[in-house]
């Protein structure tokens, strides 16, 4: 980017007065987290502050948003604070994606270092032998010791074909389906807007709900829980998280969509369209990085 | 190379006079075995490349200090702005001494690797906060705490003075013995968190991971008493779990051997051996830790 | 470098000038300048807490025998003292001078996202009360070392939970005040400022958010997978299940190492600031210094397992982490020799802000030395995890990352207050700190290769002289530390009035162009750069 850009019509930069958001969300965070802690602990009043926590939290998120979108609506915000948002936004993205880049390099370090170690691999040869004897650590492995509800330890894998396989053309439609109302609210078409925006998210949804039936089953019929050594503990923080954010982007959208029925946006400002597409297809790519380490590989 | 040359001389220097460098208060040991005197020499041949290039650094800065002061004169010349030439200069001299450095350090790193043909095993696992020695196809067994003097004074306020106890924090009830001029191979785990065996006269230090087996050696080429510690924080007394080797003449260990066995025969009559049921499940020990 | 025009300035507008008052100027500030000031004294409160948990480290090593602490305790001082230092005290006073600097450097009206550039700051407070806190519950404070590592972190008591927490806001305080920088920088910059005329400061400061947003996320789910283990049965670092305790190591590593990178990136760009002005020539190799930067981080990802080199790694493995690492002194030798072709036929003076830049000049690169050193495979199995790693961290850490923000403090503290402080005062200071820090650290690489590990609250007998030494050093140090609190006061409340330029120099840089103390908003319009 090479120069400093020139200032719309309109005016300066915007720099808000005070505010008190912020702060708000700090306290919110720290009820939240002090509550959380509480919980697991296991102390008695936990659960109540945790609560507390998750009210604060979302109001803050409510107050917050409606004075972000007042301000927009007013036209406080020029084309030199939309590019401040969309960058913003790209860089939180990448911070979500080194975050499952944890996860992933996990999986991959469990597989390809761990598993074949404790099986004697290269200089650790005396591993099995001394410890855990005869292991043989093929994936998917819950460990030399089983780890698992299941009293013999055996556990059972979801198969990428049934609805995993589902569930990517799902994630892969909605991605579609943003797309083109993307591209309708480019062109002034309202009618497809609301309708591909509507059907993205109920993708989005109906993803989310396969995805609970799996853990279901996962949970109650293949022996397949979080505790079930490190397939497990892989595989539900790697799709867990991932869920949680598809979720999370399916209500970003939903409120995109309460916003599109308002009037909000014009063909050539619309940031927040934006950025919550931008997000969705982030969480498009995680899931293809899933499909293919977690179900298919 | 220069630096290897370098590397030799400081070695062979640092051989001349070990007891020198054994007491030395303020440098590594050289040790008692050839990689520890490898890992000297390494050690100081870094440290003369370090202050060899201090001398020329820290020379131009305080030339720099003391002449081109504003109090006495000094114009600064607005001219000297950027040259290529010599960011590629001392972009390139660093590199080369580094290439010089690093193939010595990679003989010695590959050396120190190589754990075969070893003739004794010694499987060393870590407790909180103890350790246990089993010595491998010999039916010995045991553990090795803090000598009993030491961990009395250790306590807090005790009162006692630490000069006044014989090698304190550094002695164990039961050390470990091995053989003079035998390749000994320890075979390192831990059963509740991570430790660390470290004996810096053979320049030995190996993490022992509970639910991994690592490979470590040493040949030792003197007869002798050896201290070291726990180098991995491993919780409440992580510094009061020393290790002791006693390295003596093969007729000696032999002897010594002997001996353990004996005892250890009359008394598995009773009990059984510690380590049969140790390390058998050491994750089961780590989660009822949790 | 950018030579600034002034005329905008003064045509700046009235309503715009008033500060809100009371309380709530902070509680709700979205002024960059105000923002800035609150993270510096957070800063400095951190630094004083982190120091008094140093203070009863060095007490208790005095002499040898348990005299103060219980072990347990003794542990919990060294975790938190790190943890406070590192994310309480450094991170936030480079945010702080990012806050009140980087606008004025680049000629822009405040941060670009206000409001949240206030939540990254008020996070902070709040999730160290959550990590002083635990010292107070059942087991105490965290105490498995700054470094966390699994299984010794699960054994933890109720400050286990607090501790992962804290670290999560922590983190994203960081990564918002990253993303700001970032945006600042890339969108904020006044016409003409082209990347090539940025400020090194700046320059430093975008690379350091790079690598902050890279890996802060990197330890928040380390942390996570801590807590999922402890509390949800997964088996991350438990080979029972096939998980590894060494995972941990390399996934806190690969934050860890580039961590370490972001507590000395923006030192770099305070001393590149300084060393010009007070040499009274233009930096050296600016570009040469711009690409050392960037190559520093982007080696910062290739090198983590230097700290892991006992724990078992392939040889292979080994050996290339080692050479990655020493290849980082590469680049780090750019830089400090175009510093030292900076002062070379200069016209030097030598106020505080310069004195303690060079004394970062020599004792971060002494620092640096033994970081070498300790990259050395073989030779790293003797140092490992004695106190000739405490030495080197505290080379870089303190005459290093501490000073460059001393010297940044002083360099720009007129322009803050608009008054110039006691020279004398600020200079006592600097001499007392820089010989007693010396005195402090350079004894632990001797503690260190003769045999003592860290992290252990009693040591064998052949460890007393140098520990005592050490301890006096920094008591000294410590002590020495309220000047710079006095001479921070003494600038807050009054004194000579500070010129624009302050400096009787001619500092490059639109931060002085501007008056002093800088007027409550920065450039409302844009000032051009030629
Ligand atoms: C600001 C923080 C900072 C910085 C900048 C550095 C810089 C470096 N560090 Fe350091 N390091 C830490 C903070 C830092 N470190 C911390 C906190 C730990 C311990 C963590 C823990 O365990 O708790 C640690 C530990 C640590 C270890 C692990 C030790 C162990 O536990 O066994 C190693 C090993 O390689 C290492 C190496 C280096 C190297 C090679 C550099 C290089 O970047 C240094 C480069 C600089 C120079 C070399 C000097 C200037 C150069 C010249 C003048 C050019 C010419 C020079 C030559 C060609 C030699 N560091
Ligand atoms: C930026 C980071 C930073 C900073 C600034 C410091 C600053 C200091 N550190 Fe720290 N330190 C670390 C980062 C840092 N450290 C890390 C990462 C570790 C490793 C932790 C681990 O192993 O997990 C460590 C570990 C560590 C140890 C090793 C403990 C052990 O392994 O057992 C020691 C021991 O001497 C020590 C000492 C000090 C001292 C004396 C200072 C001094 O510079 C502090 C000076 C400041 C003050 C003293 C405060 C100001 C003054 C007052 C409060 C006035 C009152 C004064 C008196 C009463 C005298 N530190
Ligand atoms: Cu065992 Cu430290
Ligand atoms: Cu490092």
């Amino acid at each position: 980017m090479a120069h400093a850009p020139t200032s719309s019509d309109n005016s300066k930069y915007y720099i808000p007065h005070g505010s008190p958001w912020p702060i708000f969300g700090s306290v919110a965070l720290f009820v939240l987290m002090s509550g959380a802690a509480m919980t697991m602990e296991g102390a008695n009043n936990g659960p109540s502050l945790l609560g507390a926590g998750f009210v604060l939290i979302f109001t803050l998120l409510f107050c917050w948003f409606r004075t972000v979108i007042n301000e927009s609506e007013a036209g406080t915000y020029n084309l030199h604070v939309d590019r401040s948002f969309r960058m913003g936004m790209s860089w939180f993205i990448f911070s979500e994606v080194m975050f499952f880049a944890a996860f992933f390099g996990a999986l991959f370090y469990a597989r390809n270092f761990a598993l074949p170690w404790l099986s004697g691999a290269g200089a650790k040869h005396l591993t099995p032998e001394l410890l855990w004897r005869g292991f043989e650590g093929v994936w998917p492995s819950n460990g030399p010791l089983k780890v698992g509800p299941r009293a013999d330890g055996s556990f059972e894998t979801i198969p990428a074909l049934g609805v995993p396989a589902v569930n990517t053309l799902l994630l892969l439609t909605s991605g579609l389906t943003v797309t083109i109302a993307h591209h309708a609210l480019r062109a002034k078409n309202r009618a497809v807007l609301t309708t591909f925006l509507l059907a993205t998210v109920l993708l989005g949804f109906l993803f989310v709900f396969l995805q609970a039936r799996e853990y279901h089953e996962a949970y109650t019929e293949l022996g397949l829980q979080l505790g079930t050594g490190i397939y497990g503990s892989t595989f539900f923080m790697l799709t867990g998280f991932h869920g949680f954010h598809v979720t999370v982007g399916a209500i970003m959208l939903l409120v995109i969509w309460f916003r599109v029925l308002r009037g909000h946006f014009t063909p050539d400002r619309h940031f927040a369209f934006e950025g919550v597409a931008w997000y969705w297809h982030f969480v498009d790519v995680v899931w293809l990085g899933l499909y293919i380490f977690v179900y298919w590989l | 190379m220069l630096n290897r040359k370098v590397a030799t001389v400081m070695t062979s220097l640092a051989a001349a006079a070990p007891t020198l460098a054994y007491e030395s208060t303020y440098n590594l040991p050289v040790g008692a075995t050839d990689v520890s005197a490898r890992v000297y020499g390494l050690h100081m041949m870094m440290f003369w490349v370090c202050i060899a290039i201090a001398i020329v650094v820290f020379g131009v800065m305080i030339y720099s200090i003391v002449k081109f002061r504003r109090s006495k004169g000094a114009v600064a010349d607005q001219t000297l702005l950027h040259s290529t030439k010599v960011e590629i200069v001392w972009t390139l001299i660093p590199v080369l001494i580094l290439i010089a450095t690093a193939i010595p350090a990679a003989r010695t790193l590959i050396v120190m690797e190589d754990t075969r043909n070893s003739e004794l095993s010694i499987k060393v696992t870590g407790y909180q906060w103890k350790w246990h020695y089993e010595y491998i196809g010999k039916g010995v067994n045991f553990y090795s705490s803090l000598a009993a003097d030491s961990n009395e004074a250790r306590q807090l306020k005790s009162g006692i003075d630490p000069h006044g106890v014989k090698d304190y924090l550094l002695n164990v009830d039961n050390p470990v013995v091995v053989p003079v001029n035998t390749k000994i191979r320890v075979l390192l785990t831990g059963n509740d968190v991570i430790h660390s065996w470290w004996v810096p006269d053979f320049a030995v230090k190996k993490d022992a991971i509970p639910g991994f087996i690592n490979e470590a050696w040493f040949k030792s080429n003197k007869v002798g008493r050896f201290t070291g510690q726990c180098t991995e924080l491993c919780g409440r007394d992580h510094g009061f779990m020393p290790i002791v080797v006693e390295v003596r003449s093969k007729e000696d260990f032999a002897k010594w051997l002997a001996d353990k066995q004996a005892a250890a025969k009359a008394a598995t009559s009773g009990e059984v051996a510690p380590t049969a049921t140790a390390m058998t499940t050491p994750a089961a020990a780590t989660t009822a830790a949790l | 470098m950018a030579h600034a025009d002034t005329h905008a300035l003064h045509a700046a507008d009235h309503h715009d000038d008033h500060k809100p008052h009371g309380i709530g100027r902070w509680l709700f500030a979205t002024n960059h300048k105000d923002i800035g000031t609150m993270y510096m004294v957070f800063a400095l409160i951190m630094f004083f807490i982190g120091g008094a948990m140093a203070m009863v480290i060095r007490l208790e090593l005095f002499k040898p025998g348990m005299q103060f602490v219980d072990p347990g305790f003794y542990n919990s001082l060294v975790t938190s003292h790190a943890l406070v230092m590192i994310f309480g005290a450094v991170m936030p006073a480079f945010v702080g001078l990012a806050n009140w600097m980087i606008p004025l450097q680049i000629g822009a009206p405040d941060m670009a996202l206000p409001r949240m550039n206030n939540y990254s700051f008020w996070i902070l407070p709040f999730a160290f009360t959550l990590l002083l806190s635990s010292f107070f519950t059942a087991g105490g404070g965290p105490a498995g070392g700054w470094t966390l590592y699994p299984p010794l972190s699960l054994q933890a008591g109720d400050s286990f939970p607090l501790t992962i927490f804290a670290i999560h806001m922590m983190g994203a305080s960081s990564i918002m005040g990253a993303i700001n920088v970032i945006v600042t920088i890339m969108n904020m910059r006044a016409p003409g400022m082209t990347l090539l005329k940025l400020p090194l400061f700046c320059w430093t400061w975008l690379i350091t958010a790079y690598l902050l947003i890279a890996v802060m996320p990197v330890l928040a789910g380390a942390v996570t997978m801590l807590l999922t283990d402890h509390y949800f049965g997964t088996s991350f670092f438990n080979p029972a299940g096939g998980g590894d305790p060494v995972m941990f190591q390399h996934i806190f590593w690969f934050f860890g190492h580039p961590e370490v990178y972001i507590l000395i990136l923006p030192a770099f760009g305070i001393v590149s600031e300084i060393i010009p002005t007070f040499s009274r020539k233009p930096l050296f190799g600016y570009d040469a210094m711009v690409y050392a930067t960037a190559s520093i981080a982007f080696l910062s990802f290739i090198v983590w397992a230097h700290h892991m080199f006992t724990v078992g790694m392939p040889l292979a493995g080994q050996m290339f982490f080692m050479m990655s690492t020493m290849l980082i002194a590469v680049p780090t030798g750019v830089k400090v020799f175009n510093w030292t072709t900076t002062m070379w036929k200069g016209s030097l003076s030598f106020e505080p802000p310069m004195l303690f830049a060079l004394a970062f000049l020599f004792l971060f690169t002494i620092g640096g030395f033994s970081g070498l050193m300790l990259a050395i495979a073989p030779a790293d199995y003797q140092y490992q995890d004695t106190y000739f790693v405490v030495a080197h961290f505290h080379y870089v850490l303190v005459p290093g990352a501490v000073f460059a923000i001393m010297a940044g403090v002083y360099y720009w503290l007129p322009k803050w207050t608009g008054h110039m402080y006691s020279m004398t005062l600020a200079k006592w200071h600097f001499w007392v700190s820089t010989i007693s820090v010396n005195v402090l650290f350079f004894p632990q690489h001797f503690l260190g290769l003769a045999g003592m590990p860290r992290r252990i609250p009693d040591y064998n007998v052949q460890f007393t002289d140098w520990n005592m030494v050490s301890s006096i050093g920094g008591f000294v140090f410590g002590l020495s530390q309220l000047l710079f609190v006095a001479v921070i006061i003494q600038s807050a409340r009054g004194g000579p009035k500070a010129t624009a330029k302050v400096w009787d120099a001619e500092p490059l840089g639109l931060e002085w162009t501007v008056p002093s103390p800088a007027p409550y908003h920065s450039f409302s319009d844009a000032p051009e750069v030629h």
